[in-house]
């Protein structure tokens, strides 16, 4: 593997950069591995390179129906943030964010973490209550998260629009520091590389058809389509598909799959300097590094697979938007797509083992699932490598559905994320 | 936009018009206190999630009454709608 640096950049660019090579090969399947990884985006790769990093195991395989990084790896609004109100989500979110601040030099690969601060207005006498205990209780778990009046909103961002006779007034905002974004292609990339040149095979294009069992019910490995390939494990890290493959191996689950949209404008001079998210009018938007206003949507109201979502949402999350920020009424839009998300329950993530022995599982994400990627890969190459929960993932079990020890990440927000 | 067939009304309206209510033909336990903790895992949370075709329920905001519908999860094309308290439609039928 090529080592990036400083040094090797100015080669390259000296010799009109035509010396790049492929940074990870393109794998065939093999009959057997130790750990089989179905769906090749963030989360399965990432948990493939701690695999063989912390755990040393790198007889491998990630799988993928598509291409590497396709789905909602490459489809969400790079959002990393971890203001979450519960003690168990607050660990597994800043254990990302953890996990984030050394990434790129971990994976010698630049995945553009920004901690431009991430803001979220208040817009009701609720918003602000809801908002300060969440601050609170940010406090005392040691994440960093403050209050700010709309005076200093204004300050931090000078785009908003906070005059008293808004249609949607700002009341205020909680802003955390440490929050902010990374390119998402660039996550799945460098973990795939890192991957790679630990001796994992990265296989796309090759849909898995089923997970097939043993007699005694364990797992025995996946058809896909370059025919069965055999497994001790199998972790399915594959989003809005995880009903689908999960079922294969008689387990159902929890979930439900909805389309996820995102848009862009066209491309711009520097403007925004932070992300802001306001739940309350379902507007989420920052501004990337090549000038585009990257703007989430809403989940639409019905579960879906299309990856296209319908265009009433795009209207409605364009016209809080055109509130919120005035002087973006005139901005075009380029592009908007959707991806398709798992959503639990309690919106909080399924992060571990399941009935079936060999089995695990990592889904649930819903509309925030990007910015838990490392946590989420780390963890879970912990469950599989040692067949026990980590004890940052021990409270995400399938379980809780049956116990009700839920973890209610949906009443606390009033939003899915 | 999807446009929904409400069949109380006899009308195809945009999707603006409906609200969606979740996957179709779950029946509330008869005797909830004889229910496990299994029993009721399986009937508050878990959901078939179909990819394919899914029978949901709607509920038209014009006339306000709940029904059911078959649509395909992948194309997002409804194949039919019927009222509520009617069994579920073989689908083969309903294409002739």
């Amino acid at each position: 593997m090529t080592h990036f640096s400083a040094m090797s950049l100015l080669k390259n660019a000296l010799t009109g950069h035509k010396n790049w090579r492929a940074q990870w090969p393109d794998s065939q399947p093999k009959a057997e591995y130790d750990v089989v990884i179905v769906g090749a985006g963030g989360h399965g790769l990432g948990a493939a390179y701690y695999l063989a990093k912390e755990h040393g195991i790198t007889n491998v395989a990630v799988i993928d129906k598509g291409w590497l990084g396709g789905g909602n790896t490459g489809r969400n609004t790079t959002i990393i943030r971890s203001n979450y109100l519960y003690d168990e989500s607050a660990r597994l979110y800043d254990h990302a964010l953890d996990l984030w601040e050394n990434l790129s030099q971990d994976l010698n690969y630049n995945v553009m973490y920004s901690k431009r601060g991430v803001m979220m207005l208040a817009h009701s006498v609720h918003d602000v209550q809801s908002f300060q205990r969440h601050i609170h209780a940010n406090r005392l778990n040691g994440v960093d998260n403050r209050w700010l009046t709309p005076a200093e909103a204004k300050k931090f961002c000078p785009p908003l629009n906070i005059s008293p006779d808004a249609r949607y007034p700002v009341m205020g905002a909680a802003l955390q520091m440490r929050a902010g974004t990374a390119r998402h292609d660039a996550v799945a990339w460098g973990y795939a590389r890192a991957a790679a040149a630990r001796g994992v095979d990265i296989i796309q294009n090759c849909p898995v058809i089923a997970i097939r069992r043993g007699a005694d019910g364990a797992v025995e490995g996946v058809d896909t389509a370059k025919g069965f390939i055999r497994a001790k494990k199998v972790a399915v890290s594959a989003a809005g598909n995880t009903s689908v493959v999960m079922e294969s191996a008689g387990v159902r689950m929890p979930l439900e799959s909805y389309p996820l949209q995102a848009l862009v404008s066209e491309p711009v001079k520097p403007i925004f300097p932070c992300v802001v998210m306001s739940n309350t009018v379902h507007a989420y938007i920052s501004q990337s590094d090549k000038g585009e206003l990257v703007i989430g949507s809403g989940t639409d109201q019905y579960t879906s697979y299309s990856q296209r979502g319908g265009l009433p949402l795009i209207e409605h999350t364009v016209a809080a938007i055109c509130e919120v920020f005035p002087i973006f009424n005139r901005m075009r839009m380029l592009r908007k797509w959707g991806g398709i998300v798992d959503v639990t329950p309690d919106r909080s993530a399924i992060l571990g083992k399941t009935p079936v022995p060999g089995l695990y599982v990592n889904c649930g994400w819903g509309t925030g699932g990007f910015k838990a990627t490392p946590g989420a890969a780390h963890t879970l190459a912990w469950t599989v490598a040692k067949d026990e929960p980590h004890p940052i993932n021990a409270p995400f079990t399938l379980e809780r559905f049956t116990t009700g020890r839920l973890i209610d990440e949906a009443a606390a927000a009033a939003v899915a994320h | 936009m999807l446009l929904i067939n409400c069949p109380y009304c006899e009308e195809t309206l945009p999707e603006l018009e409906f609200a969606y209510a979740g996957e179709a033909h779950i029946d509330r336990p008869a005797d909830p206190s004889a229910l496990t903790d299994e029993e009721w895992r399986d009937f508050l949370f878990i959901r078939t999630n179909a990819r394919g075709t899914h029978f949901e329920r709607w509920r038209h905001i014009g006339c306000g009454r709940f029904f059911n519908a078959a649509r395909d999860t992948v194309s997002d094309r409804f194949l039919t709608t019927y009222k509520a308290g009617q069994p579920r439609p073989d689908l083969k039928e309903a294409a002739e």
